[in-house]
């Protein structure tokens, strides 16, 4: 069985909100959120002239590649990371070992200040992730993929 | 692991190509990029060195279209094939909902197939996967060379369970999709079992 990570309206709205204020208070160009996998799932700031799926990908990549490192130098993981460029830089961290949590900023912002905000953003984050994964785990939320007939996985694939 | 939104109405699978260097998992992703229309894909990545032999990996997320009203959205990746960046592969497999293993059909590349596929086997248990159980299907690239191995030869020896398996020649297109509808119907259907 495939194991499967589950967004519902509640959760994705909370998160969504914590990205707002985030993006707002750390002065932020903007704030994603990403599943390990590279899946993105929130989004805030200016994000319109991103290629959010191609950075989620390449956002995972990387964690995955720097959680890899960590692991050969016998550290549990490096929890944060750091790029400067000349205009944007960004901040990328884990939140309770499911998600990576990215923030972009330029020279309105500052890296103490984005630290210092995505601490609190990340205590949130993890309270509402432990709720999701919960809710998940209970299966109790309806599925409209048990419902899914060869029909319709046949007709996807109708060119 | 398959993400399903149900805010956004979407669902997300990750397909990973492995195989061999130089089997053609590149020019899988490639020729489906070429060949899909604007609006279902999205931007090819390719970490590649300066020779264009993969280093980390490609990347190439589809859009096929609506189940039941959810956006199905595939993200295709594949694997460094060279023996050295077995801690890459490893990274790539993380997640993975299906698996297409792309082999070599020259008869002097046997080997490295052989030590591919025990690879891919023994990099997924290492992440809590069992392949005879993960929707998985066989490519058998570069069927066009002279050196071509015959198919029943390759399937005994690359295909032992008999999982659905693929002619291909890549460059021309020859199998790429067919390759890509078997596994993403296996993708589809295990999800259904799952929900």
């Amino acid at each position: 069985m495939i194991q499967q990570l589950v967004m519902y309206e509640e959760e994705l709205a909370q998160i969504n909100n914590v990205c707002e204020i985030l993006h707002r208070d750390a002065n932020a160009r903007a704030v994603l959120v990403i599943d390990k996998n590279g899946q993105s799932f929130a989004q805030a700031g200016e994000v319109d002239q991103l290629d959010v799926t191609s950075l989620s990908s390449l956002m995972a990549g990387n964690v995955a590649a720097t959680g890899a490192i960590a692991s050969l130098l016998a550290e549990k993981e490096f929890a944060g990371q750091f790029h400067e460029g000349e205009k944007t830089n960004v901040h990328i961290s884990i939140v309770g070992q499911r998600v990576i949590l990215v923030v972009l900023f330029d020279e309105r912002s500052s890296l103490g200040l984005v630290r210092l905000r995505v601490r609190k953003a990340t205590a949130e984050l993890i309270n509402i992730l432990d709720v999701l994964v919960k809710k998940s785990a209970s299966g109790n939320q309806p599925s409209v993929f048990s419902e899914i007939t060869d029909d319709d996985i046949d007709n996807l694939f109708n060119d | 692991m398959s993400f399903i939104n149900y805010s956004s109405r979407e669902i997300n699978c990750k397909i990973v190509y492995y195989g061999p260097g130089l089997c053609g998992k590149t020019t899988n992703l490639q020729y489906i990029y070429n060949k899909t229309n604007p609006e279902a894909k999205g931007k090819m990545i390719s970490l590649a060195t300066e020779t264009e032999r993969t280093l980390f990996f490609d990347f190439l997320p589809l859009s096929l279209g609506e189940i039941r009203g959810f956006k199905t959205r595939f993200h295709l990746y594949t694997v460094p094939g060279q023996v050295f960046y077995d801690a890459s592969r490893k990274l790539i497999l993380k997640g993975v909902d299906g698996v297409v293993y792309v082999g070599d059909s020259q008869m002097e590349r046997m080997e490295a197939n052989i030590e591919s596929l025990e690879n891919l086997r023994q990099n997924l248990q290492e992440q809590g996967y069992d392949l005879d159980k993960l929707p998985y299907v066989v490519q058998y690239n570069k069927r066009d060379l002279p050196n071509a191995i015959p198919m029943a030869e390759l399937e005994e020896a690359l295909n032992p369970t008999k999982v659905p398996s693929f002619e291909a020649v890549a460059p021309k297109g020859v199998g790429v999709f067919d390759t890509l509808k078997a596994v993403a119907k296996l993708v589809l259907t295990e999800l259904r079992k799952g929900g």
